[in-house]
């Protein structure tokens, strides 16, 4: 098992952001969570991830209890996150941002750079390597996440709404590198909002609404939950969309 | 637009043409003015670079780097002239004493998660500390300062021919430069850009954000000692003011940010341009205090219309543009 998540909770203040949420990755694939917007999605990658510390709760990585560890320690065992409100090395190139990245596996000047021109190739970036992040389009941001924690060459990839503000031709594109990710060995964990690109990614789906998790199942098992569809459209709305079940795709 | 790339090393003809012409200088001018000039304006390239690679390679904004050049100032004085240490000894003392006191202050302030204006706080609050401590106790001579006794000869560090400081301080230099340079070139120059750039990115792709400041600081601590070894031997007089005063410290981020903050060649360019404007205001005018007015103003300009230092002047060239739009 790659990513294991028990009973895990966030508290702020009264407000429990997480609430006893648990889920399992499994190696090799593309798993996705969802939920309404304010469901604790990007809390619980935080807490995944280290970024937070979660108030109950364990999580183990490759069998390894990793709760509590700091937040570079997860990433060099394996674990790398991207941001929803992409992070960019501003002031430096593309190329440099994914150096930094790729310099967590290659000490190496050389290999280190050679490497993130490498993966600049794979996501699709490699016209834009000299140029300043600053002034990368939404589209050019969330790719460059991408690339930099491809870089430092991850076991799993917690991705943050890597396709949010992008157009369909973007999703297109940036779906078939996620795909071509975990088909080169990486596992993926991704939030996402852009429904057709969870339906058609992802193998398993974990649906968190109020900090809980609400179901779980393959993409068609969730969107025909009631529960999913009353934690999108409201109540009683299960009833009205049992005929049409796809309607959870535009919510 | 592509940008110059910061993390591509410097070619070495350049290297070496800064050099020759350092080298030149001294035959070139022999006056003792001149010379005197050269020795203070890569004194300030050497502290200024110590404040940049904090600083301006690793963003870590700090208003009181004069702690390191006072604490090397102190060390290597007071073991000259207790304890009869050669001050060439002197150097790598002062050297591990500034460091010394850049791992402390950043183990505390980055232990307790200060960044940028606290950070810059914290450590004037230190410097200030260090200067009140410096001028109470007896080690130190109080606010009588030290003394150290003229002994002219080369092995005591002190030079007949202000050529030997000269000589000395562009080998200090030089030394500085090639630090840069490597943060340039090297993961860990890359790392302190990222943490520079974006800490939460920085630890999410696996950079120990804490260990690589604390490492950073030392660094810069250990060039401030050695400025302070330098600057007392040269003058051969410290007191708490001239050791740990604020004006140091505005001094050493005024030449970084000037020339260029995280730049290899920024403090030097930064420095020249000093020491020239206090010069002339010195030989034209009797008004004291006036080339520090004149500095204010200069910032003012530089940071209006070259945000990235006089350097941008130089690097510029390939039809990039300014950052700040007009």
């Amino acid at each position: 098992m790659m990513l294991q998540v028990a009973n895990l909770s966030k508290v702020f203040g009264g407000l429990r952001a997480v609430d006893d949420a648990s889920l399992q990755v499994e190696q090799g694939r593309i798993v996705a969570l969802i939920g309404p917007n304010g469901a604790g999605k990007t809390t619980l990658f935080a807490c995944i991830a280290g970024f937070h510390a979660a108030s109950g709760g364990r999580v183990q990585f490759l069998g390894q209890d990793i709760t509590g560890w700091p937040v570079h320690k997860i990433s060099r065992a394996g674990m790398v996150r991207t941001f929803q409100i992409t992070q960019p090395f501003a002031k430096l190139t593309v190329h440099e941002n994914i150096a930094v990245g790729a310099y967590q596996k290659f000490h190496d000047r050389h290999e280190a750079w050679e490497h993130a021109r490498a993966v600049a190739r794979q996501v699709g970036m490699e016209g834009l390597l000299a140029q300043s992040a600053s002034d990368l389009t939404v589209a050019g941001r969330k790719r460059l996440e991408l690339a930099r924690a491809l870089a430092t060459g991850p076991k799993l990839l917690l991705l943050d709404e890597v396709m949010a503000g992008l157009n369909p031709t973007e999703i297109r594109e940036i779906i078939g590198i996620i795909r071509a990710i975990r088909d080169s060995g990486v596992t993926v964990l991704l939030i996402e909002h852009v429904m057709h690109a969870v339906m058609s990614l992802s193998e398993h789906i974990y649906v968190l609404s109020y900090g809980k998790i609400i179901a779980q199942g393959t993409p068609q098992e969730v969107v025909n939950n009631p529960a999913v569809i009353e934690a999108y459209l409201g109540r009683g709305s299960a009833d009205h969309a049992a005929d049409k079940p796809t309607q959870v795709a535009h919510a | 637009m592509t940008s110059v790339s910061e993390l591509q090393p410097i070619p070495w003809k350049l290297h070496l043409s800064v050099l020759a012409v350092a080298i030149a200088f001294p035959f070139v001018f022999p006056s003792s003015f001149m010379v005197n000039f050269g020795v203070l304006a890569l004194f300030y390239a050497f502290i200024g670079q110590s404040w940049n690679i904090s600083g301006g390679f690793a963003g870590q904004l700090s208003f009181g780097h004069v702690a390191f050049f006072g604490v090397g100032a102190y060390a290597s004085t007071i073991m000259q002239m207790r304890y009869g240490i050669s001050p060439w000894l002197g150097l790598p003392i002062a050297g591990l004493a500034g460091a010394f006191v850049g791992g402390v202050i950043a183990v505390l302030s980055f232990r307790a998660g200060l960044k940028g204006s606290y950070f810059a706080l914290i450590t004037l609050a230190f410097a200030e500390v260090l200067r009140i401590v410096s001028n109470s106790i007896g080690i130190t001579g109080g606010g009588l300062g030290l003394l150290i006794p003229m002994n002219i000869g080369a092995q005591n560090l002190q030079f007949a021919e202000r050529s030997g400081f000269y000589f000395l301080i562009l080998a200090l230099a030089a030394g500085s430069v090639a630090v840069a340079e490597w943060m340039r070139r090297s993961r860990f120059g890359a790392q302190l850009a990222a943490i520079r750039e974006n800490e939460d990115s920085a630890k999410a792709l696996g950079i120990n954000v804490f260990a690589e400041k604390v490492k950073v600081m030392l660094i810069s601590g250990a060039i401030g000692g050695i400025g302070g070894c330098f600057f007392a031997q040269y003058f051969l007089y410290i007191d708490p003011l001239i050791a740990f005063g604020t004006d140091k410290s505005v001094e050493m981020l005024l030449v970084a940010m000037i020339g260029g903050a995280g730049t290899v060649y920024g403090p030097l360019v930064g420095s020249v341009l000093l020491a020239l404007v206090s010069d002339v205001t010195r030989t034209l005018t009797q008004i004291q205090g006036l080339s520090l007015v004149l500095y204010g103003a200069l910032l003012v300009v530089i940071i209006a219309f070259l945000p990235n230092g006089l350097i941008d002047l130089f690097t510029r060239k390939r039809g990039g543009k300014p950052e700040r739009k007009k």
